[in-house]
């Protein structure tokens, strides 16, 4: 591949190659075992069931809208649903883990192998495989800095379903990474799985990075020998997709450095610091719990019928990937256009309203440039817009059916961005109307060839020169003149 | 003590209802009764009077306008392992001295929905770990029973408490749990009805937790009548137990009584073992030959993975025990003692709230599941129980119903086994298979050794099968006539 990811090092070219965990809070009223409330922001331990406290003889009952929740991701992932899957104990003590012991999907997980397709900034994709998706139950929380003596720990999170999600080790730049973790992000959010909120912890990673001489990977990917890689080592809970570039940037470069100057990468657990840009050992393979792994004994196997998986398979909804395509081949979008407006749920269904029996490629042009150019520009979110797409669609209206030009709409939109209200409204109370009345626009021609002698005799031999006279017409008429027509009758009379 | 205390809880109800006697006057009785009793017996961990005097009232209430449940008004003690809302429940452990629950189990609210009346909760072996109640953070409870030459016995364990009080008529029924024997043996140790129904028959929810895939909430009584009783109003589906079953309860109290005519008893050849005392071995035969008699076919039959039930079942339930005792962390509820950092905080609070036995089965529980050892122990004591269910399969292919004796001795002396772990878990060697199988078995008295004391037969019969074993049971009991009653000296 000429396009892979190297870094320069003292001995030579070095690659990256990465398997990532995510860490996806599942959408859903309740918790994995227990009927306590998710809702984010709640006052601490006001979320907290007996179950979720662990209190003694408390047991836990599995949550269906969540195991169907697990299931449709799965399908989304293009995986394999494992109809018999079971639930494992992990066991270990800290005090926001108030039973002990997590409970999580070890041997056994709910979905089994899937790939998905990621595109890089230049547009162009990759695929990465996706080994597993297990249900497991979330820790609670533990806060250092409020007491400089004791820790305080809040159980609200305590038991909240997470499913993670276990990539192959197909990743090879910190951009793929960040990539990678986008379209996931995308893919559960049109699925309505997760939320997918990094800030708010709905989303987290774990980045398991490694480093090799160029051609290893490949010949790992032929035989699935771990041993033509380098030790990993894993970057734990990164939370923003800066922070991810950051982190693999930073521990390639540590490792490289390390190897080159003849050490040898010990496989441990990370965690990287926002502040300094770092990553810093928090436990060495040495130091990793035995976390005594075994079957839930308070919980059955979970056992799927295949109609109700096919039936959540028929009524899943379009996929980021469906719905480029479609975009492309149904509406006429370019490849990049249809990108990024799939890219995301939430513009996607923006745009498909202002397309609504619309021009869509027009619609496309005044989501994708004034719309998104000004949000961006001021910072906003799409569902912080200020004009609707209700109303953006409605000016798209205006343009096609010549009610109003181009020019004049980029007046209406800031008129929408300020003040709001019904576009068709606007131009009509403003006199913004596009004068289409060809009489009206002779006339003003007419005028402007009889004022203007000379330069209506040089226009024949620079034709060039037509654009004065459009521009006087367009000022004369406050630019509601239809430039069509205008470009007509001065060609006409102009003799071109 | 009143004579209405030695009525059976069949009998005491049907009293009830005719208005002979009211819930508040029995409820009385038995709070004086036991309470005169504990010192003697240390058998109760708690009590709650005023709890215990307005379900009398409330039962008195009902009882006068016809209404009332399958046990209005009859005094119930429970194992200190189901939480009673409001009432300290501590499992007879350190860690626990304080607890008490804002909730409530779901057998003791279905015996409360039932009628039940609560009358104190009773000592354990500390988690239900022990076979002699001799491991309670409280000391050890008296057998009412005593030794040739007036030495104190063990009642058995862990539901020691409860099997107590029944023998010694301080309540018309208890609540035992049995993870390994724990009904069935202190039930043949005190001369009283111990069953352990199908395993999911009676919810988990609310016990305090030992060993999840084994453990049995169960009831102790009089008679079998009585235990049908008591299980009729303990079991039932419950959602917040995934393993409940979700199966409609038989009519177990019918079955009490029925013709045993024709069944087929299966005997298996794997329970005769060494050492076993020769009185046992008697006990045994003379069930096999009251059922005769009754009209049942006699099978030899052989249940070859039996000798690897005590080795698997001690692989099994203490790791379990070990994640499931995680909990009692210092954090939350419960004991906890200061350290210098978190670990010392985890490390001071265990040793301090934990006794020996618990803490033994912890660290066995911890080591089988270690990476490394996964395999050779826990994944392969599993594979053993799928054999003893296999056994058990086949067996009841040509067989209704095993009998078996339930312990393999009668009670022994307190303290004569405490000091050899080896010995103790030898009790449960009769026992844990229908634990490992969840299948239904109870213990039955069936007569005396010669130092008069009880001795139980076991009846196992197939999974969601309490009938045939509540009908086998009740024709040795009505075969035996056992009526034997420890001399009073509490």
């Amino acid at each position: 591949m000429s396009n892979t990811y190297t870094i320069a090092g003292a001995t030579g070219d070095w690659e990256i190659v990465m398997g990532l965990e995510i860490h996806a809070q599942v959408v859903s009223n309740a918790k994995l075992f227990s009927g306590a409330a998710t809702a984010f922001g709640a006052a601490p331990n006001t979320q907290v069931s007996l179950v979720d406290a662990a209190m003694p003889g408390m047991l836990p009952v599995i949550n269906q809208h969540v195991v169907e929740q697990a299931v449709r991701t799965g399908l989304g992932l293009n995986a394999e649903i494992n109809l018999w899957s079971r639930f494992d104990r992990k066991n270990y003590f800290y005090p926001d883990l108030p039973q002990g012991y997590q409970i999580s999907q070890f041997q056994y997980p709910i979905v089994g192998e899937g790939e998905i397709e990621c595109e890089r900034d230049d547009g162009s994709r990759f695929k990465v495989g996706i080994e597993r998706l297990h249900l497991e139950q979330d820790a609670g929380k533990s806060i250092h800095d409020l007491d400089p003596s004791h820790t305080y720990v809040d159980l609200n999170r305590s038991g909240v379903a997470l499913m993670e999600i276990v990539s192959r080790p197909h990743i090879r730049s910190p951009e793929e990474a960040s990539a990678y973790v986008s379209k996931m992000r995308t893919i559960v959010r049109y699925l309505g799985t997760c939320g997918g909120d990094m800030e708010k912890g709905q989303l987290r990673a774990d980045v398991n990075v490694s480093v090799c001489k160029p051609g290893q990977y490949e010949k790992f990917r032929e035989t699935g020998d771990f041993s033509h890689l380098g030790t990993r080592c894993e970057i734990k809970n990164v939370n923003s997709l800066r922070f991810i570039r950051q982190a693999i940037e930073y521990e390639a470069k540590r490792q490289i450095d390390i190897i080159e100057e003849g050490g040898t990468i010990d496989q441990e657990t990370r965690l990287f610091d926002a502040n300094t840009g770092v990553t810093r050992s928090m436990r060495s393979k040495e130091e990793a719990h035995d976390y005594r792994y075994f079957p839930d004994p308070d919980l059955l196997p979970l056992e799927l019928q295949q109609d109700w998986v096919d039936q959540i398979r028929a009524n899943l909804p379009e996929l980021p990937d469906q719905k480029r395509e479609r975009f492309k081949s149904e509406l006429g979008l370019s490849e990049y256009d249809a990108s990024v407006l799939a890219a995301d749920k939430d513009r996607a269904d923006y745009f498909e309203t202002v397309a609504e029996g619309r021009d869509a490629k027009l619609a496309s042009n005044w989501v994708n440039n004034e719309l998104f150019g000004r949000l961006n520009k001021e910072g906003m979110g799409i569902n912080d817009s200020p004009v609707s797409a209700q109303q953006l669609g409605g000016l798209v209206a205006l343009i096609k059916d010549g009610t109003i030009s181009g020019k004049i709409a980029k007046d209406v939109f800031e008129i929408l961005w300020s003040e709001g209200g019904d576009p068709a409204q606007i131009v009509e109370d403003r006199g913004l109307k596009q004068v289409t009345d060809t009489g009206a626009i002779e006339a003003v021609i007419d005028q402007l060839i009889a004022d203007n002698p000379d330069q209506a005799a040089s226009v024949k031999e620079k034709p060039k020169a037509m654009g004065w006279f459009v521009g006087q017409v367009m000022k004369a008429m406050q630019g509601k003149a239809n430039p069509q027509a205008v470009n007509q009758i001065l060609k006409d009379k102009l003799g071109l | 003590m009143s004579d209405l205390l030695k009525l059976s809880l069949d009998e005491v109800t049907t009293k009830l209802k005719a208005k002979e006697v009211s819930a508040t006057e029995l409820a009385k009785d038995a709070l004086a009764a036991a309470q005169a009793a504990q010192p003697a017996l240390n058998a109760f961990t708690a009590f709650d009077e005023d709890k215990t005097l307005a379900m009398a009232a409330a039962s008195d209430e009902k009882l006068a306008k016809g209404e009332g449940g399958l046990i209005e008004g009859a005094p119930i003690a429970i194992k200190d392992l189901f939480a009673v809302e409001g009432v300290s429940t501590t499992a007879s452990s350190n860690i626990l001295k304080d607890f008490k629950p804002t909730y409530e189990s779901t057998v003791t609210s279905t015996l409360w929905g039932n009628g039940g009346v609560f009358l104190c909760k009773t000592s354990m072996d500390e988690f239900a770990m022990g076979s002699s109640n001799e491991t309670a953070n409280t000391g050890p409870v008296n057998n009412p029973w005593t030794g040739a030459n007036g030495e104190m016995l063990t009642p058995g364990g862990s539901s020691g408490g409860s099997a107590a009080a029944v023998a010694a008529d301080l309540c018309f029924g208890a609540t035992g749990t049995d993870t390994g024997g724990s009904i069935r043996q202190p039930a043949a140790f005190t001369g009283t009805v111990g069953v352990k129904a199908t395993y999911g028959r009676t919810s988990r929810w609310g016990t305090i937790a030992f060993a999840s895939s084994l453990d049995h909430p169960g009831p102790f009584a009089k008679t079998v009548k009585d235990s049908a009783i008591m299980l009729q109003a303990m079991s039932g589906h419950d959602p917040k137990d995934s393993t409940s079953l979700p199966n409609d309860v038989p009519n177990f109290v019918a079955a009490c009584g029925q013709s045993v005519k024709g069944l087929k008893i299966g005997v298996p050849k794997e329970y005769r073992v060494d050492g076993m005392p020769e009185e046992i071995e008697k006990a045994w035969q003379q069930g096999i030959e009251w059922l005769k008699a009754a009209g049942c076919e006699i099978v030899d039959i052989t249940l070859p993975h039996t000798k690897y039930a005590l080795p698997a079942y001690y692989i099994v339930a203490p790791a379990e025990a070990s994640s499931n005792l995680a909990r009692y962390d210092g954090m939350r509820y419960g004991l906890r003692e200061e350290g210098e950092d978190l670990t010392a905080v985890y490390e001071n609070t265990r040793a301090a709230g934990f006794g020996h036995e618990v803490q033994r089965r912890i660290m066995i529980g911890t080591y089988v599941l270690s990476a490394g050892y996964y395999d050779a122990y826990y994944l392969r004591a599993q594979k053993v129980r799928t054999r003893i269910l296999e056994d058990f399969d086949k067996a009841f292919q040509t067989v209704d119903a095993i009998l078996t004796p339930s312990a393999p001795s009668a009670a022994f002396a307190l303290g004569s086994k405490s000091d050899d772990p080896i010995a103790m878990y030898l009790n449960d060697v009769f026992t844990v298979t229908a634990n490992l199988a969840g299948v239904p078995a109870m213990s039955v008295p069936a007569g005396t050794d010669k130092d008069g004391l009880p001795l139980g037969l076991q009846i196992i019969t197939r999974a969601l099968d309490e009938e045939t074993m509540f009908k086998v049971g009740h024709a040795i009991e009505d075969a035996a006539g056992f009526n034997a009653k420890p001399e009073k000296w509490w």
